[in-house]
């Protein structure tokens, strides 16, 4: 892969997180306006700021909705976010900087930012991973502004068909992935294994179970390895 | 409610903030083994697929089959005609909404 100037490869990375951010503002549209009469408006755009992690966020929200306590919330979203281990492992040695820059670095992993840097061989690039992520932060945040402020008055999320955002949003990144026939076992194996556990084991369990399948690649040694890095793919057709 | 809503809030924020850190403070600036080399690449279609199967049936810790599937067929069709992100979103927001207005 061509080197590009960290700046170059950070606006690149921008550039491809727009779209996300769009869908992020949509996601955190319903976040706002179904977070509205449980915390407050208030609330729930602080947490939007400081968490930035949509779907542990619902995972709380559910929690509370329903009159459990804070340690139950936190623990359904951080079961949620347990899948930003692996991730984190992931980026890791793509990591040039000290022990806190590094740290500081782990902060702007979301879903889309880390499938996006991914250059397909094992290695990512961390500064198109920062701008994908800088563009998704206001989209995330914005829709949860505007989803607080006037609530009901957009509507039902549901009936808006809002939830579905999420599941659409994954199976967008999710096809980038699947050019290798391993790739694809391996997206079977883990649906496979969601589909398992999903009745019988706490909310985010499934996922991170499903990590597991990605284990077949010890299977063989890597000769197939990915023609085209994820980054520049979505750069194409982004 | 309101210590509650507080609590819950500043715990995920330190607790993610620490989960997404742990990574990247331990193994950072190494070479994983080479083993783990051939895992990595794969984590993304595990962990995404995953995450397709809970965001579409999961609910309530149990398995639904309701409109958002709907939803998710619309966005894998959008996806077929390589049609732009924001689309795919929006035709699978239109299509679960549709269907819940019928049914």
């Amino acid at each position: 892969m061509t080197r590009l100037r960290a700046s170059d490869r950070l606006a690149s990375g921008v550039r491809a997180g727009i779209p996300y951010g769009a869908a992020s503002l949509l996601l955190g549209l319903s976040f706002g306006v179904l977070a509205r009469p449980v915390m407050g408006p208030l609330a729930a755009i602080v947490m939007s700021v400081i968490v930035f992690a949509g779907s542990a966020q619902f995972a709380a929200l559910a929690v509370l909705s329903a009159g459990g306590s804070a340690a139950a919330a936190i623990v359904a979203g951080l079961l949620l976010n347990l899948r930003f281990v692996p991730m984190g492992i992931a980026i890791a040695p793509s990591l040039r900087s000290g022990p806190l820059g590094r740290a500081l670095r782990g902060q702007a992993l979301v879903d889309a930012s880390w499938a996006l840097a991914n250059r397909g061989d094992g290695s990512f690039d961390v500064d198109f991973l920062l701008g994908s992520s800088l563009a998704q932060y206001p989209g995330w945040v914005g829709g949860t502004v505007i989803g607080a402020l006037l609530g009901g008055a957009i509507g039902n999320p549901s009936s808006l068909g809002l939830d579905a955002i999420f599941p659409a949003f994954f199976l967008g990144l999710l096809v980038t992935e699947l050019r290798r026939s391993q790739a694809r076992l391996v997206a079977a194996v883990g649906a496979t294994m969601a589909l398992a556990l999903t009745p019988i084991a706490p909310a985010g369990v499934p996922i991170i179970a499903a990590a597991l399948a990605a284990m077949l690649g010890l299977r063989r040694a890597g000769h197939q390895r990915a023609a085209e890095p994820a980054a520049v793919v979505a750069e194409r057709d982004g | 409610m309101v210590p509650t809503v507080w609590i819950t809030i500043g715990g995920l924020c330190l607790g993610t903030a620490a989960i997404k850190a742990f990574g990247p403070l331990v193994f950072g600036g190494r070479r994983l083994p080479e083993l783990i080399g051939r895992v990595i690449p794969l984590l993304a279609p595990a962990l995404l697929a995953a995450l397709v199967i809970t965001e579409t049936f999961g609910h309530d810790a149990s398995l639904v089959f309701d409109a958002r599937a709907g939803g998710v067929a619309a966005a894998a069709v959008a996806l077929a005609v390589r049609a732009p992100l924001v689309a795919v979103v929006l035709s699978a927001a239109a299509v679960t909404a549709l269907l819940r207005a019928l049914g």
